[in-house]
């Protein structure tokens, strides 16, 4: 199944589920989806439940909130991370703010979908890795879809908190394939999920981090070294006991991600390791992050903007080598 | 209108000025803190648009929304509780003068990103189309909201999904310091409605009768239709913007004449003429908004802080 496939279905199957739920969002509907997730359902649900929207990012976005403080389950699209800033005001000084300033009255149960990341030459305002910027709110759960069956069952449970959900999937793995276990019918987003269990080394990794870490890790265990993929899965709250019990068990982390490097995801986990288990540490944390540039649009300059597989290779050889 | 509605209506409006002159003093005295917005000068509108509304209207406010929350029935003991800060306030202390909440009353807020709320406010008035049920929400804000993008994002919003929505727009002449022929190249802010397609009543909101007038036809257009409708009320702020504001952007005279036009002198003499009321049943509202407001702070003055403990409880849902 396609990243794109499962991540329909998972829609679907919430708007089976609850007659609460609808789709929101800048070509959801007629144009089934910029990147074709929500092709068909229009057709099968009607544009009661497909709502398409004008270019009113801040707008629609609100009128989701709006929509989930009064009874409703909204799903909102945001079509790229770039065009998420325009509602930012909505996202954070409403979404993850009523209920701590209405003391408690105020639940936003809206769930916002927001297409994410590097990978597809869309150039600078088309194509960025933004979870920092949302990582940072308190009162948002931010969740980073990196693999198939998180696309295909995280989103039910998005729908089941009480709370303002952000999850971002990446445009880059949409056409890619990959079978999901027939054991796995649900996820835990709670939990950030250990991908591969190893003993030397960790590595830490979200969104597209994770099939590149699980690709590296394969050809590293074929010269010896037996790598620990850890899928951070949600950004916020970070779970900081699976985090810190893989790093303390391996005494090594490696953490990557396509983010900028500065104030990012992997600064705050290099930050908590050093805090709470900087005993426990083999060789000093390393960190792949994404080239601070915007992201530019020729593939070479735009590969090179984030880190690769054999990136991720070396800096795990060279913190083998530290001791 | 009988006796007893006008008396009501005047009651509401002059509980709220001495409420918010009752305010000021609490500020000078350092009991309330943070940035104070008064409404002295406003009062009809908040109450001629509230008393047309259902209880389970849902209404959206911004950061002066003292009146709003009056007039809605909030309780004044927990809204000056709130004030001060005090765990017994509605916002449990922590929002301020700026983010009264009481979802009992259907009262939304308190918000003090100008415009902000309006998306939201579309947003519930969508969830009530979608589920079917009778009630309007009504959202008010200032010329200053109706400069912003969401402004007209919310406009078009409400109009292309035809949601049961009662934008009230307080044109109290000034965003701040700055006056509308600064920020708005049309001055005329109905017309803003008509751009939209959106039925749009600009009335004089210093005249509580007409602003009842337009606020029930409104309404019951806004039932009868699940239609948006756009209410405009030319008014005025006769106190300054916050407790920070010399007010050096205008003069002293145009103050004055605005005050001659006092919506709760006129109302009175109105009261008066048409023989609802008379001077010693005045004097009788009088004494007891007195009580009132003063039961309101003694309420705030010994209620208590949340414990620090709980600074972070809320952040998520328990």
């Amino acid at each position: 199944m396609t990243y794109r496939e499962a991540l329909k279905q998972g829609i679907r199957e919430a708007l089976h589920a609850d007659g609460r739920v609808f789709l929101i969002g800048e070509d959801v509907g007629r144009y089934g989806g910029a990147f074709a997730v929500s092709k068909g359902l229009l057709q099968e649900f009607g544009e009661d439940r497909i709502m398409d929207v004008p270019l009113s990012e801040s707008g629609f976005v609100g009128a989701g909130i709006g929509a989930a403080i009064a009874g409703m389950k909204p799903i909102v699209e945001l079509m790229t991370v770039n065009f998420s800033l325009l509602a930012m005001d909505q996202i954070v000084n409403n979404a993850a703010t009523l209920l701590h300033m209405s003391g408690g009255q105020i639940n936003v149960p809206v769930v916002i979908r927001i297409g994410c990341g590097i990978g597809r030459q869309l150039a600078a305002q088309h194509s960025h890795s933004w979870e920092p910027l949302f990582a940072h709110i308190p009162g948002l759960i931010v969740l980073s879809v990196g693999t198939h069956e998180d696309a295909r069952y995280m989103l039910a449970e998005a729908l089941k908190s009480p709370d303002p959900v952000i999850v971002f999937e990446y445009t880059s793995m949409l056409n890619s394939e990959k079978e999901i276990p027939a054991n796995i019918t649900q996820v835990d987003i709670s939990k950030t999920k250990v991908r591969r269990v190893g003993k030397d080394i960790s590595l830490i990794t979200y969104g597209t981090g994770v099939y590149k870490c699980m690709d590296a890790a394969n050809e590293l265990a074929a010269m010896g070294i037996d790598v620990e993929v850890v899928d951070l899965r949600v950004l916020r709250p970070l779970d900081e006991e699976t985090i810190l019990a893989s790093v303390s068990k391996t005494h090594r982390a490696l953490i990557v991600e396509d983010a900028w490097k500065s104030v990012s995801i992997s600064s705050e986990i290099s930050a908590r390791i050093m805090e709470k288990i900087f005993y426990d540490l083999d060789a000093p944390v390393l960190r792949l992050s994404g080239v601070e540039v915007p992201i530019p649009y020729p593939v070479h300059l735009e590969e090179a903007s984030v880190p690769q597989k054999n990136d991720i290779i070396n800096a795990v050889k060279k913190i083998l080598n530290h001791d | 209108m009988n006796a007893e509605e006008g008396h009501h209506l005047l009651y509401q409006m002059q509980l709220i000025r001495r409420f918010e002159e009752k305010s000021a003093e609490q500020y000078t005295k350092a009991k309330i803190r943070g940035f104070l917005h008064l409404y002295i000068g406003e009062e009809a509108v908040a109450v001629g648009v509230i008393q047309s509304l259902a209880d389970e209207d849902k209404i959206l406010s911004t950061y002066r929304e003292h009146g709003h929350a009056i007039a809605r029935g909030v309780d004044t003991k927990k809204i000056m509780a709130e004030m001060y800060g005090k765990q017994e306030g509605c916002s449990l202390g922590r929002g301020g003068s700026m983010h009264f909440f009481d979802t009992k009353k259907n009262f939304y807020g308190g918000n003090a990103i100008v415009s902000g709320h309006l998306p939201m406010a579309v947003g519930m008035a969508l969830a009530s189309k979608k589920q079917n049920k009778k009630n309007i929400t009504c959202c008010f804000f200032g010329e200053g909201a109706a400069a912003e993008g969401e402004f007209h994002e919310a406009m078009n919003l409400a109009a292309l999904w035809q949601v049961p929505l009662l934008m009230v727009c307080e044109n109290n002449q000034y965003a701040m310091g700055t006056a509308l022929k600064y920020t708005h190249s049309i001055l005329e802010l109905e017309k803003k409605g008509m751009a939209y397609g959106i039925d749009t009543v600009a009335v004089d909101g210093m005249d509580l009768n007409a602003v009842i007038n337009a606020a029930n036809k409104a309404v019951a257009k806004i039932k009868e239709t699940g239609k948006p409708y756009f209410l405009v009320c030319n008014t005025y702020r006769f106190r300054a913007h916050s407790m920070f504001d010399a007010e050096l952007y205008r003069d002293k005279g145009e103050v004055e004449e605005w005050k001659k036009r006092d919506p709760i002198t006129t109302f009175k003499k109105y009261l008066l003429l048409e023989k609802l009321t008379t001077e010693q049943e005045l004097s009788i509202i009088e004494t007891r908004i007195e009580s009132e407001v003063q039961e309101a702070v003694d309420f705030a003055e010994v209620g208590t802080w949340e414990p620090i403990e709980n600074l972070t409880k809320f952040v998520y849902s328990q």
